[in-house]
């Protein structure tokens, strides 16, 4: 699996055979196979059910007016749609510390994503097409880098960016963030301009071609589905990321860490930690459903992270 | 544009001086390509690793070298073996679960019409951070019922069951007639025999605490060899005579009521009361007795787990971790199952093959590999959980919940600040997942 190539077919998306062509039936054959099936569309409904409630809890939770916040559970909102309201979005966007961190979180992860899409394409064509001594042994060790825990960084960075100050900064996470998603990065681009046809490259060569000519008018063009899942996958990552900014960030704080700072007087300001919450999670999910093809193919490609 | 060096180049009649060029012009370009990486990788986790590995060595300052104390700190601190405990637990609970969970849900969904829903309703939570996830699940988890989903829910199935009818809270007797207290219900003073009736009017009941069903209050003519009576809200606005039974006063639906000897304690028989407050003890033979409506009439009502307490807090924030990666887990099972070939499973039936055997003989066994993925990646992730830790588990909770990763980074920067022991922590956590990292090189010099 650690070799899927990024291309492959998406399964989500894809239906199985068996149900892709049905056959024309009967009334009576239908209305027999519903039933036997009936039990597992409605456990399979039931399930889905289960997976939704949470996050439409969470909505309708911020969508109480702040009397009642405390007091009534989220169905309220859908027993008495009267109630609802966006006041509590209002009073977010009112709230300039809340602002400013959706702000700082934009900055991290388009920033930090593009320049690791960059640096691990170039090192990914490197270990697939540059003969150079003890490529593979270096490889083994980007490999081996991929399951390092960030906490064994903290420290050290925490002690570096004190001196380089960087500590407290948009650009210290943006380093951080690039060099954790470098080793899976380069493993993805890798594998991606392996299966590249080697005649492609040849013939490039043969016509005189420079390298970083190949690489960027040739490869990264081709390479645009992988570098499609990596910069999802990074951008999702970092966005989502809360131990980075709490150990390096003190007021160039990310909404995870903002959010987080409010939670610890929970109970008594869920009116604004409910709607920030969700503002928190509308850009992952926007990204989430609009490239969710790209997301699964990451996941497939390196499910040993 | 500079000539680059040819792979398919016949060196034999180049100058030497122009092999030396191009062979450094190569190495140029190849380092170019690598240094950006090299120089990331080299700071942010090479040179930090050694770092922290060095440091676990020293004191909380820095200054003093202590062997391998901090090490030795970890398995004595009951916090720290708190972490490590708990995340035993997770080891041993949540990779399972998750991978069982996933491929259940992979088969079940290739045989329905809106699999691309289903996994996308499941698959979606990945998309938000864990940390959104645990602030999600920590309202879901809220005690109270009429905020708490799960123990919203939990209490509807228990009403739904009939569970016990404790709806009033504040309710006091109106006459002197009655003794007792909520704690131990409230009983007839005078003894009852068999023929007689028991009257048992409260007050402090507020109109909304009687469900929807109650009646016009209304005792059960008396009958010989049985003793009736009514439990009734005796109150009637504007006035009215306590203890009698008023035309506009509601009997109590669902109380329960005891028939006791006199002057024991023990309930000989029990009855719930009808939507008119009514009930009736029959043969209940010769002698003194006590009625009254017992203390589960009167007890505080559905009060909701505490999801969010020591004891519960573990489950409450695997349940939330395995409602994220539960869709990961279908999805990667999904795509192992949907690259089996047809031709196989269909020649596995041809020859007779039930479906279970199917399952167990074919499917299976060619899904291992991407179950082994499945589950490895989870226990990689199982052992470096920390966000939703910290969102599910309130502060209170936080010790009982710790885990390793939680457990460095609060020894670190949560207040602590010992670097030396937060150090030795991170080191085990690396040393925790290198087992992981041999099967990832194994895997890739295997398919070289």
């Amino acid at each position: 699996m650690t070799t899927a190539s990024a291309d492959q077919p998406v399964p989500s998306t894809k239906p199985a055979p068996a149900a892709a062509a049905p056959k024309k039936d009967g009334f009576a054959t239908k209305i027999g196979r519903w039933t036997r099936r009936a039990p597992l569309q409605i456990f399979l409904m039931l399930v889905a059910l289960a997976w939704l409630v949470p996050t439409l809890g969470l909505f309708f939770t911020s969508l109480l007016p702040a009397d009642l916040i405390s007091q009534e559970g989220w169905w309220k909102v859908v027993s008495d749609p009267s109630v609802a309201t966006f006041a509590n979005y209002r009073a977010v966007f009112d709230n300039e510390a809340l602002v400013s961190s959706l702000w700082v979180t934009l900055q991290i992860a388009v920033g930090n994503t593009v320049l690791l899409v960059l640096v691990a394409a170039l090192a990914g064509y490197a270990f697939a097409w540059l003969e150079f001594p003890g490529r593979d042994a270096l490889f083994v060790v980007v490999i081996g880098l991929l399951v390092v825990p960030l906490q064994v960084a903290l420290i050290p960075i925490f002690s570096i960016y004190n001196d380089a100050h960087l500590f407290d900064t948009v650009l210290g996470l943006i380093l951080f963030h690039v060099a954790f998603g470098l080793p899976f990065g380069i493993f993805l681009m890798r594998n991606f301009f392996v299966g590249i046809p080697k005649d492609l490259l040849e013939s490039a060569r043969i016509d005189g071609a420079s390298e970083i000519t190949i690489f960027f008018k040739l490869m990264l063009p081709l390479a645009l589905p992988a570098i499609a899942s990596l910069a999802i996958f990074q951008f999702l990552w970092t966005w989502n990321d809360l131990i980075v900014a709490l150990t390096f960030a003190r007021d160039t704080k990310p909404i995870t860490v903002e959010i987080f700072s409010q939670l610890r007087q929970f109970g008594t300001n869920i009116e604004l930690i409910a709607p920030a919450s969700f503002l928190s999670m509308i850009i992952p999910l926007v990204v989430f459903f609009a490239f969710q093809k790209s997301f699964a193919n990451g996941l497939l490609a390196g499910s040993v992270k | 544009m500079t000539q680059v060096a040819r792979n398919d180049g016949a060196p034999g009649g180049a100058q030497p001086d122009g092999l030396r060029a191009e062979a450094r012009r190569r190495r140029l370009t190849t380092a170019a390509f690598l240094a950006p990486a090299a120089f990331f990788l080299i700071i942010w986790l090479v040179y930090p690793t050694v770092a922290t590995v060095w440091r676990s060595l020293f004191d909380r300052s820095g200054d003093e070298f202590v062997w391998l104390s901090n090490y030795k700190a970890i398995f004595t601190t009951d916090t720290l073996v708190k972490a490590l405990q708990n995340n035993v637990l997770w080891v041993a609970v949540v990779p399972a679960l998750v991978t069982a969970i996933g491929l259940v849900l992979a088969v079940l969904t290739e045989r329905i019409r809106w699999q691309v829903a289903f996994r996308l309703a499941l698959f979606m939570p990945m998309a938000i951070s864990l940390f959104a996830a645990g602030v999600i699940w920590r309202i879901m988890d809220e005690k109270d019922p009429s905020q708490g989903t799960l123990n919203a829910s939990i209490g509807a199935v228990r009403d739904a069951l009939g569970g016990s009818g404790s709806v009033l809270p504040n309710a006091v007797p109106s006459t002197e007639g009655l003794t007792g207290s909520l704690q131990t219900g409230f009983y007839v003073k005078a003894p009852v025999q068999a023929g007689g009736q028991a009257l048992i009017g409260l007050t402090g009941i507020a109109p909304t605490a009687l469900p929807a069903s109650a009646k016009q209050a209304a005792a059960p003519a008396a009958a010989p060899g049985t003793i009736t009576g009514v439990v009734w809200r005796d109150f009637k606005p504007g006035g009215g005579t306590p203890g009698q039974v008023e035309p506009e006063e509601l009997g109590v639906p669902g109380a329960t009521v005891e028939l006791r000897k006199s002057g024991s304690t023990a309930a000989i028989q029990t009855a719930k009361t009808d939507d008119a407050g009514a009930f009736t003890f029959k043969d209940v033979g010769s002698g003194d007795f006590t009625v009254g409506a017992s203390k589960d009439s009167f007890g505080p009502p559905y009060a909701g787990v505490s999801w969010l307490g020591s004891k519960l807090i573990n489950p409450a924030v695997m349940i939330a971790y395995i409602w994220v990666w539960a869709g990961f887990a279908m999805v990667i099972i999904a795509a192992g199952l949907a690259a089996i070939s047809r031709e196989v499973l269909e020649a596995a039936r041809t020859d007779g093959a039930t479906e279970w055997q199917v399952f167990r003989r074919v499917t299976a066994p060619m899904l291992a590999p991407v179950l082994s993925v499945v589950f490895i990646t989870m226990l990689i992730n199982v052992l470096k959980v920390f966000d939703i830790v910290l969102s599910v588990a309130p502060a209170s909770s936080q010790d009982d919940a710790n885990v390793i990763a939680l457990a460095m980074w609060r020894t670190s920067f949560g207040g602590v600040n010992d670097f030396g022991l937060g150090s030795a922590i991170a080191v085990l956590l690396l040393v925790l997942v290198l087992p992981a990292l041999a099967l990832n090189v194994r895997r890739f010099k295997r398919e070289q």
